[in-house]
């Protein structure tokens, strides 16, 4: 007891996937949640806190939905090693409490067998209880609490019903002093876990009778949402739907947000005086900021739609229609969400892969993602195609440019499918995970649970994508800063900064694909955003607010740069990883700047042998 | 009954004869599982024994009543199971390890 109230009573929740589990959650902690990662290993870690009525201090966990305690990916290791107190800087939880859905109790029956050997104190909260109900399923409560041993709850996490009754049962649990027995668990072997099987048939149909009227719905919409051909066609409905509502949704909150920060930027650098400090608050840290917080439209509508296909149950049936088309390449079926996304932009792409749950598919999406053709390579494309790209009809309904356009969008798709096909062979040598997956039932989302969910993505990208993406703007802002242009000076500030240096310096390198010095120069700050290169051109090039003045930039390139050149820059952004922020998540999300390093040298290699390729090609057709 | 079966190798033939495997059926076919047994084909990320957990601990077990609901535009895959009362998608090439004994409508009726 005075344990207890020296440090709160840790309660685990553990259970199949889409059992209700992070629903119970949010119906026990409310607002009173904390999301963090587990160190050194890139899942989620969700924590909260409740006071019971007896007024014990409760801390629960979510936890990784798993079958099984034998786990088979990074997510269900967390579930394993949480629940034997395993995990560094983790206690072991005081109580078990096991979530299972009551309309599909078959598979969790064995898991609380293998549960129950763990030897902690268990609850178990039969989730669901509103449509195994409506189902007429019938359920001896205490028969099956006492074969398994443990105080069984009935719940509507969705409905908050409950859960009252829940907390105290953990309270009766824990006055009455139970005590943790002797672990015994130990990796079931199959003749075991058959066994767990049988026992588990036999508790099944001894305390549950069938339902009277079984589920109808989900075999219905099944039929239609699985079909081999209206299936794909509805998905691919769906996706059009969801990226179009990326770029009409996000994209006025995202210029009211860009605008935004400059008009307060421009009000800095009112009050401020002229001078160093100014460039640094203006320059450094608003642009920063800005660049952070222009994408959170896009994460917020892209997340509300992956959020609610998740809840809905329609994500794992997605999964399976493109598994096999996806496969062809080595991609695993779920990695086409995170791939859509990153059309977009490669961030939110980047953080969604994590619906992937075997590391090696989640790697290679991550790992491709920035390929495929992001929003922001938009105005640099657009730039260089209308300088050097003539508006040309070459076909009925066909405009050169709109053809070169959609080379660059074909090219970045290949190309992703290209290095996950290599991948998958060179690096993780062919092994094929088994894919296994439940085809849950639908349900309806709750409005509640999406939009926790949804500000949590939001909180999650604010604070920690923007402790990465805030330095390095920054790093690029003194880069082309420092040092000052001496006095007298008439070249661009940015010509005599360390960016101009480094450019001055490596544009030996970069002479093979063709590209000037003043190109070189124009990459540097363009590190912070692909579509800054628009206005490092401008900068290089001495044409004031390029971004508003297109046109005369597009006319400056094209009177300097050959033909051969503005191609050659063209492949380079097609793979150059010309944006820290997509950096900045990589580190994040694979938690290891090992992986972000294998990208930034992948993508740098591609686009120099592309540049390379493509330059010398129109060399020789006389382009140069 | 099938675990001392899958022991001596003369029995799981007698067992398996007349069963087909779970990666051969069509949309439509229903039946029993009457083997899960990975040993066979290699190529797999996992180990065979590992494989046969995993598709255990998805409810794919001995006596288990599955029907196939739908499969994949390209070659039939994956598919989709129905495992007793959930439902289980997967790919044929790991569904090859269950062997399922196949009831014709006309078994039911009699
Ligand atoms: N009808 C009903 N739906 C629920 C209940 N609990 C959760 N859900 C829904 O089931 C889906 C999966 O829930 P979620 O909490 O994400 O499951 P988890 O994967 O175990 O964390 C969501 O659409 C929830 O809204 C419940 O008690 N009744
Ligand atoms: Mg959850």
């Amino acid at each position: 007891m005075s344990e207890g109230v020296l440090r709160p009573t840790r309660v685990a929740l553990v259970g199949n996937p889409n059992t209700g589990k992070t629903a119970l959650f949010n119906a026990l902690t409310g607002s009173r949640q904390k999301v963090a990662n587990y160190a050194g290993v890139t899942v989620e870690r969700k924590e909260g806190t409740l006071t019971t009525p007896a007024g014990r201090t409760l801390s629960v966990l979510d936890l990784p939905g798993t079958y099984s305690l034998r786990a088979r990916s990074p997510d269900e290791a967390v579930t394993r090693d949480a629940v034997l107190g395993r995990l560094a800087g983790e206690h072991e939880p005081d109580v078990v409490l096991a979530v299972a859905d009551a309309t599909n109790l078959r598979l969790v029956l064995r898991l609380i067998l293998e549960l129950r050997a763990v030897g902690r104190p268990m609850v178990l909260a039969l989730n669901m209880y509103d449509i195994a109900q409506r189902q007429g399923l019938r359920i001896d409560l205490d028969g099956l609490s006492r074969e398994l041993g443990c105080p069984i709850v009935t719940t509507v996490a969705t409905r908050k019903r409950g859960i009252d009754d829940l907390t105290a049962k953990v309270d009766e649990l824990l006055a009455a002093g139970a005590l943790a027995g002797a672990n015994t668990w130990r990796e079931p072997t199959a003749a075991e876990i058959r066994g767990a099987h049988r026992e588990a048939q036999r508790i099944l149909k001894t305390y549950v009778r069938p339902p009277e009227r079984p589920d109808t719905v989900t075999g219905k919409v099944d039929a239609v949402l699985l079909h081999p051909v209206a299936g794909l066609a509805i998905l691919l409905g769906l996706l059009f739907l969801m990226f179009q509502a990326v770029f009409t949704w996000a994209g006025p909150p995202a210029d009211a947000i860009e605008a935004g920060v400059g008009w307060l930027g421009a009000q800095a650098a009112n009050l401020l005086p002229d001078g160093l400090l100014e460039s640094l608050i203006v320059d450094g840290l608003f642009a920063g900021v800005g660049s952070v917080l222009v994408f959170l439209p896009q994460i917020l509508v892209l997340f509300l739609f992956i959020i609610l296909l998740e809840d809905f149950g329609y994500m794992a049936r997605a999964a399976f229609l493109m598994d096999r088309i996806m496969g062809g390449a080595g991609l695993h079926g779920r990695a086409f969400i995170p791939l859509l996304s990153s059309f977009a932009c490669a961030i939110p792409g980047i953080m969604s892969a994590r619906v992937i749950d075997q590391k090696r598919d989640r790697m290679t999406t991550i790992l491709v993602a920035p390929l495929m053709t992001c929003s922001a390579r938009i105005p640099v494309y657009t730039l260089i195609i209308a300088a050097f790209i003539p508006d040309r009809t070459v076909g009925p309904g066909l405009n050169l440019q709109g053809l070169v356009m959609f080379g660059l969008y074909a090219a970045g798709i290949a190309s992703a499918l290209a290095v996950s096909f290599v991948i998958r062979k060179v690096f993780w040598r062919g092994a094929v995970e088994p894919f296994l997956m439940e085809l849950p039932t639908y349900k309806l989302p709750s409005a509640e649970n999406v939009l926790r969910n949804l500000l949590q993505r939001a909180q999650i990208f604010l604070s920690r994508a923007g402790r990465i993406i805030l330095p390095l703007m920054v790093l690029v802002w003194v880069l082309s800063t420092f040092p000052a242009p001496p006095a007298g000076a008439i070249g661009p500030a940015i010509d005599y900064s360390f960016a101009g240096m480094i450019g001055h310096a490596i544009q030996p390198l970069f002479a093979p694909i063709g590209f000037n010095w003043q190109m070189v120069v124009a990459l540097i700050p363009g590190f912070a955003a692909r579509e800054v290169a628009v206005a490092a051109l401008g900068t290089v090039y001495a044409i004031g607010d390029a971004e508003a003045n297109v046109g005369a930039l597009g006319a400056r390139l094209a009177e300097s740069w050959s033909l051969a050149t503005g191609l050659s820059f063209l492949a380079w952004y097609i793979f150059a990883p010309q944006c820290v922020a997509t950096l900045g998540v990589v580190k994040r999300e694979t938690n290891s700047w090992g992986w972000m390093g294998v990208m930034f040298l992948y993508m740098v290699t591609l686009a120099y042998l592309a540049s390379f390729l493509v330059y010398h090609t129109a060399v020789a057709l006389g382009a140069g | 009954m099938h675990d001392m079966a899958a022991e001596a190798r003369g029995g799981a033939d007698a067992v398996l004869a007349g069963s087909v495997s779970l990666s051969t059926v069509q949309p439509g076919d229903r039946g029993v599982i009457v083997e899960v047994r990975a040993d066979q084909s290699g190529g797999h990320g996992v180990d065979e024994s590992e494989l046969e957990r995993r598709l255990l601990e998805f409810g794919f077990v001995e006596g288990a009543r599955v029907e196939l609901l739908h499969q994949g535009l390209i070659k039939g895959d994956p598919i989709a199971v129905r495992v007793d009362d959930m439902r289980v998608a997967l790919r044929r090439r790991d569904a090859q390890h269950v062997w399922v004994r196949i009831e014709r409508p006309e078994d039911a009726a009699r």
